[in-house]
């Protein structure tokens, strides 16, 4: 069942989104060449915890850490570690908090110092389609809209969308329901309501849609070795349009 | 944090030992679990449809719904 949240809650779900992404955007600025993903993972727990702001993703499932940090080859839930950042990489930064039993998720793929252009254009393609799902997120709409506004759009610029992974709803819980693929049929699929809040997350690879999962049973990495690129948002369907709640 | 696909799909039923204590209509049973609880079980399709008989005093394998711990369902019949 997807629950649809009232307006109090949504405003409860604002402040946790944006929260988080002030964390995340302030992370953003580490970025460096030479810093270590753990060194990120030190400076959002310390964020955190002068937020206020109780971390989601620690202990969830038995993840390590506040911080999801993939570089490169690295899809999504890469444990902050050792490795250091060259210059040329990219970073994806995933974030979740918790605020008074309410959610928050977001991420953003970062550039370390200047990157290629095909990299270049990557980041832009997986952003774009993040902004072309949420305004597909529409009160009548259905959940096929959203998903295949981000597959067309990669699809159309060569890239391809991880499959394994999908976003998901969230509210009172990290995971909800409805699962938001990255693909998928216009027209099909549970139909948006008023008061819903989804958080849209599309993951995308520069080579095939293939993964795998390291021994770590976490850092989930592209099979062909290729540069992947992750980004999300947290929205509410309201009968105004989407509503970004993860934006400042 | 992106969601595996299938991780939510559903939770899982819990498998447990029992003993038939009262045949009822309809193919229902009350069957006493190891725990001494009494429940409520009817006969899991498959087994039906293969004419597996249960009487009372046969253990049985017996699934509980998480949700509902007072009614479970007959998977397997122990010779």
């Amino acid at each position: 069942m997807i629950i649809c949240k009232s307006a109090a809650e949504i405003e409860k779900l604002r402040l946790s989104g944006q929260t988080v992404r002030k964390v995340l955007e302030e992370t953003r600025e580490q970025v460096r060449p030479g810093i270590t993903t753990l060194d990120l993972e030190k400076f959002v727990e310390r964020r955190l915890a002068d937020a206020k702001a109780k971390p989601a993703f620690k202990g969830y499932r038995g993840y390590p850490c506040c911080l999801c940090a993939s570089v490169n080859e690295q899809i999504v839930h890469g444990i902050p570690s050792n490795r250091r950042l060259n210059e040329g990489d990219i970073v994806s930064l995933d974030l979740g908090v918790v605020i008074d039993g309410y959610y928050g998720d977001t991420a953003i793929t970062v550039p370390v110092g200047p990157i290629s252009a095909s990299l270049q254009k990557l980041l832009r393609v997986t952003e774009d389609s993040l902004s072309l799902a949420i305004d597909n997120a529409r009160v009548g709409n259905r959940l096929g809209d959203v998903s295949s506004a981000v597959e067309q759009h990669v699809v159309s610029n060569g890239f391809s969308v991880v499959r394994e992974f999908v976003g998901h709803g969230i509210g009172r819980q990290l995971h909800e329901e409805p699962q938001i693929p990255n693909f998928g049929r216009p027209g099909y699929g549970p139909l948006l309501k008023e008061g819903m809040v989804l958080a849209i997350e599309p993951m995308v690879n520069v080579g095939g849609p293939g993964l795998r999962v390291l021994k770590d049973n976490w850092t989930a990495v592209t099979a062909d070795g290729e540069h992947s690129a992750h980004f999300e948002h947290m929205i509410a369907v309201t009968s105004n349009g989407p509503d970004i709640l993860t934006r400042l | 944090m992106a969601l595996r696909r299938d991780f939510m799909a559903k939770e899982e039923a819990i498998e447990v030992m029992a003993t038939v204590v009262e045949s009822l209509p309809n193919a229902m049973f009350r069957v006493e679990l190891e725990n001494k609880h009494r429940v409520l079980a009817h006969i899991s399709g498959k087994m039906r449809k293969n004419f597996i008989r249960i009487l009372p005093g046969d253990r049985v394998a017996v699934e509980l719904s998480p949700y509902d711990l007072t009614r479970g369902r007959i998977v397997y019949r122990y010779k």
